[in-house]
Order: structure tokens, then C-alpha cells, then sequence
């Protein structure tokens, strides 16, 4: 099963996810082609962080498969230190590491797990806090560091690794307004490169101006997805227009 | 953040009913650092003070006897040296041995308690809880009765001295509240520090030891000290299984002074005075400690 560029790179078929008795998705399908920036919008509750969580197997699927360039995520002998260098993920809450320092957390995961060369780490390292436009942050912990600040490191941390795929699981709902712009220009840079990125957003301007595609969720199933322009002018669910309805 | 105005707490109650306030389980729940807060919280003079009320107890004070309290403290003085180098000079070797095997133990244990392998948690949580909640003396009664005092290894004699068998009776208790301790530390970091590390496809034991274990260490050193301070002061206890430190000591040197009521203070007063003056720093810096790495995430 060797992935070639013309498939999709994330491949999610039927899958179906429980939490004991409660099914929190339904048969969600879809495909995200290397290079394309994909938003999952929906109300609270409706499983979008749940199904991005299962692609990079920090859960596990009940029903139906998730392939990642051809590694199958649900099956039992995976490898998950394989799956997850090529998916980077970065969470609501940050969660960087606070006992080290923004370049400490950049650095960590290539040298220990990939076992690469320091200096050469570093360099890239403080390339890739450069980029996040945190040039002089270097040495501070996250203590330190603004919520915006921190979730630019943190999306310097998983970028570190190289990952072909980004997992952005509302990386601006902890944030003030204010902030969220900072984060916002930083996803959009990365998606002008061509990284292929899957967002779980509730920013719908955001969604509206970089996602090549954008899905509605609601109560575990996808119900409504297109590009942005039909999918905001010519929603024809009416779930979908209800919710598009309260925010835009 | 805005205050919550709940009524018969925050605000007045708007009502003369009996009001039932929410329950405060933080301070209902028992302090794993209560020995050292309670010896820390002691003024430094408390053991002399102690030893002055004893002095006005109305047996000392009207003895009657030809033998009076300066002649008891005169013995002390004697005794004082050999009572120091033979007696409390143990107490703290076998607790400072004790502490570190205890350490060693502990810290492998609590790691098997938080296993991924269902058998070595089971079975490290089945010895953390058998240690932690026997009598220490019952512990040590089986280490002492139940090792040998020679063991021959290769042709080669080895003796067991009386005060190893009491070292490794101590530090089984230890060894299971450490485990304790490095549990419940790694359970006080946030499941989302193992996400993140999960998702930067750390290993398990590259998290462990790099991600959470550097993340609670400080938090664990505390809970360590509180123990080690109820270790010295529980180190007498070696006295009812003959053991020689300062008690078992203390009591042969009255005995040799014929056993005068005027020596019990004295000479249990001086060793009070050294493990006062020993474990109470102890407790003090470990409280400061405390203040000072209090979780701030």
C-alpha cells in the first residue's frame, strides 16, 4: 500500500467513534489531498476535535478506517511513532512543555525522538521561531509567554518534526480577540506554503478566506461540505443555515 | 472574573433558614505534610520549655532523696558523649540508609503502579498499600526475627548487624508512602502534557522521564522530607527489638546510674533535645520548600 501524491493524504471512510454507550460519530467520510487546508465547523458537541484527535490516533475508532499517506490508523499493529512524524497536531490549551524554554520545546522532539544533530536542530529551530515572528523569545518559558505567543510556539513545536499533515484542533478559542489575529496569520503563511492543514475552527472569516473546502458537522456526521463560496451563499441544509445564521 | 453572588456565602442571605454552605474538601481531606506542619509550626524552644515543666512536676521538684537533680545532670553530662557517638549517631545512620533504600524502592514502585502492564500495577499497587498500612513495629519484628544474623556468601562470613536488619525494616513503610508520593505526582500533571508529547511521537518512557517526571520532581521533594522526618523520629522504635541508638542507650546508661527516678528527665529530655534539634530544620526548610513550589503551571 504505498501512497502516491495523486490520492488523498488523509483518507477518513465511515468512521464511527464511541465513548462507551455514547456514539459521538456517525459514518464520517471524507478526503483531504496533499496541499489542500481543510476547516471542520460545527457546534460544540458535534465531534469535530473528537474525529481530528482519531486521525493522528490520540483516539481509537470503533467503525470504518482513517488512512494517512497509506498507514492505516486503525489498525492494531500500527505504528504510531510513524503516524504521528507525519502528523503534527496542536492543541486548544497550547499544552507546551513548561519546564523548558520556547526553543527548548522546538528542539525536544527532533533530537530525542529523531535523534538528529543539536546544532543543526537548533538552527532550524530558531528558523522556525523566526517564522512564528518570535525572534528574541527564544529563551523564555511559557510562563512567560502570552496565550498567543505560546500557540505560535507550540505550532513551531510540531512543525519541528517536519509533519506533512497539521492537526489544528481551535487553536483560537483560548485566545483573546486581539491575539487570535497573531495565530490566524501565522496558519494562513503555512497554508500559503502548501502545508496541508485540517482545521476544527469557529472562525468562520478565517474558514471563509484560506480553506479550500469546509465541512459542517453535527451530532457525529458531516451535513452539509463544499468550498467556501457555495457553502456560505448556498448552504442548503437547514442546520446549517440555523448555525450560519447565529454567527455570521 | 466576576464574582458569583451565591447567597449565605458571597452575599448576605436573604433568608433566616438554616443555609447549608458548600462543602470545603480540601480542608476536610487529610494533609500528607501534617508531621512536619505540626513541627514546624513549634516555637524552637518547645523541647526546653517541656524539660522546665517536667522540672516543676511536683514528684522532681520534692524529692527527698539524697540524690538530687544536679547530681542527674551531672551523670548526663558524663553519659552525654557516649550517648551521642553510640546512640544518636545510629538513629541518624539508620534513618539517612533507611531514606535511601526506602527512595530507591519507592521510586521503582511507583513507576510500576502507573505500568502500562496490568500485572506490575496490580502487584506494585498490592505492596505500595500491604506497607503503607501495616504497624511499622510489626514490620520490623518480622525483618529482625526473620533474617539471619550471618549469612555465608561464597565460603565468606557476613555478619548482619542489628542496625541493617532495623534499615531495611524502616524502609519498607518508606518504600511504599514514596510510591505513593511519585503516583500521585505523575497523576498531577495535566493528561495533556502526554498528548502533546504523544502527538511529537515521543515514546512512553522518553515522556516519562523527560515531559512528567521533570515536571513534578520539585513538587515531589516536600512530601519526601515530611517522611523523612517521621523516619528519625521513628527510629526508636528499634529500641524494643534491642537495637542499640539513643533510647536503648539512654535507658542501659540509667540503669548503670542505679536507676534514680531524677534521671528519666534528664536523659529522655536530652534525647528529645536531639531529635529536636535535628528533625525541626528539617521540618522548617521543608515547609519553606513547599510554599515555594507550589503548583503554578
Amino acid at each position: 500500500m504505498t501512497w502516491t501524491p495523486d490520492r488523498p493524504i488523509v483518507s477518513v471512510r465511515d468512521v464511527h467513534k464511541s465513548f462507551g454507550t455514547l456514539e459521538v460519530l456517525k459514518g464520517v467520510s471524507f478526503d483531504v489531498m496533499k496541499g489542500e487546508v481543510v476547516c471542520i465547523i460545527g457546534p460544540s458537541g458535534s465531534g469535530k476535535s473528537t474525529l481530528i484527535r482519531c486521525i493522528n490516533a490520540l483516539n481509537d475508532i470503533q467503525g470504518g478506517s482513517i488512512a494517512v499517506e497509506g498507514i492505516e490508523v486503525g489498525a492494531p499493529d500500527l505504528d504510531k511513532l510513524a503516524l504521528r512524524k507525519k502528523v503534527g497536531m496542536v492543541f486548544q490549551q497550547y499544552n507546551l512543555f513548561p519546564h523548558k524554554t520556547a526553543i527548548e520545546n522546538v528542539m525536544m522532539a527532533p533530537t530525542l525522538v529523531l535523534k538528529r544533530d543539536r546544532a543543526q536542530v537548533e538552527a532550524e529551530a530558531r528558523a522556525l521561531i523566526a517564522k512564528v515572528r518570535l525572534e528574541g523569545k527564544e529563551d523564555s518559558y511559557p510562563g512567560e509567554l502570552s496565550g498567543g505567543q505560546q500557540q505560535r510556539v507550540a505550532i513551531a513545536r510540531s512543525l519541528a518534526m517536519n509533519p506533512d499533515v497539521m492537526l489544528f484542533d481551535e487553536v483560537t478559542a483560548a485566545l483573546d480577540p486581539e491575539t487570535v489575529k497573531e495565530v490566524l496569520v501565522t496558519i494562513k503563511d503555512l497554508a500559503a506554503e502548501g502545508m496541508t492543514c485540517i482545521l476544527v475552527t469557529h472562525e468562520m472569516g478565517f474558514a471563509r478566506e484560506v480553506a479550500d473546502h469546509i465541512y459542517f458537522t453535527d451530532r457525529g456526521v458531516i451535513v452539509e461540505h463544499g468550498p467556501p463560496a457555495t457553502f456560505f451563499a448556498e448552504a442548503s441544509d437547514p442546520r446549517t443555515r440555523e448555525f450560519l445564521g447565529q454567527i455570521l | 472574573m466576576t464574582r458569583k453572588s451565591i447567597p449565605g456565602v458571597t452575599v448576605r442571605a436573604r433568608t433566616d433558614l438554616p443555609v447549608l454552605k458548600p462543602f470545603d474538601v480540601a480542608a476536610h481531606s487529610p494533609d500528607p505534610m501534617m508531621t512536619v506542619r505540626w513541627l514546624a509550626g513549634m516555637p524552637w524552644w518547645t523541647p526546653l520549655a517541656m524539660m522546665g515543666a517536667f522540672l516543676l512536676w511536683p514528684a522532681v521538684a520534692h524529692s527527698q532523696g539524697t540524690y538530687g537533680m544536679a547530681d542527674a545532670f551531672e551523670a548526663l553530662v558524663r553519659w552525654m558523649p557516649f550517648l551521642v557517638q553510640s546512640g544518636f549517631l545510629f538513629n541518624v545512620l539508620i534513618s539517612v540508609f533507611a531514606m535511601l533504600v526506602g527512595t530507591v524502592m519507592g521510586a521503582f514502585l511507583g513507576l510500576g503502579q502507573i505500568s502500562l502492564s496490568r500485572p506490575v500495577r496490580a502487584i506494585s499497587w498490592f505492596v505500595t498499600q500491604l506497607f503503607r498500612n501495616s504497624p511499622w513495629l510489626v514490620i520490623l519484628f518480622i525483618v529482625l526475627l526473620a533474617l539471619p544474623f550471618e549469612v555465608e556468601v561464597f565460603g565468606v562470613l557476613f555478619f548482619f548487624p542489628d542496625w541493617w536488619k532495623a534499615v531495611i525494616g524502616l524502609s519498607l513503610p518508606v518504600m511504599a508512602n514514596i510510591s505513593e508520593i511519585v503516583r500521585g505526582a505523575v497523576a498531577s500533571v495535566p493528561t495533556a502534557q502526554w498528548e502533546a508529547a504523544e502527538s511529537l511521537a515521543f515514546s512512553r518512557t522518553q515522556t516519562l522521564w523527560r515531559i512528567i517526571l521533570p515536571q513534578c520532581f520539585k513538587r515531589m521533594i516536600p512530601p519526601w522530607m515530611n517522611w523523612y522526618a517521621i523516619l528519625t523520629m521513628a527510629t526508636p522504635l528499634c529500641s524494643l527489638l534491642g537495637v542499640e541508638e539513643i533510647v536503648t542507650l539512654s535507658r542501659q546508661a540509667m540503669e548503670s546510674e542505679n536507676n534514680h527516678p531524677e534521671l528519666l528527665v534528664p536523659f529522655y529530655g536530652f534525647a528529645l533535645v536531639l531529635f529536636f534539634a535535628y528533625c525541626y530544620p528539617i521540618a522548617r526548610i521543608t515547609i519553606a520548600l513547599e510554599r515555594r513550589y507550589s503548583v503554578k503551571l
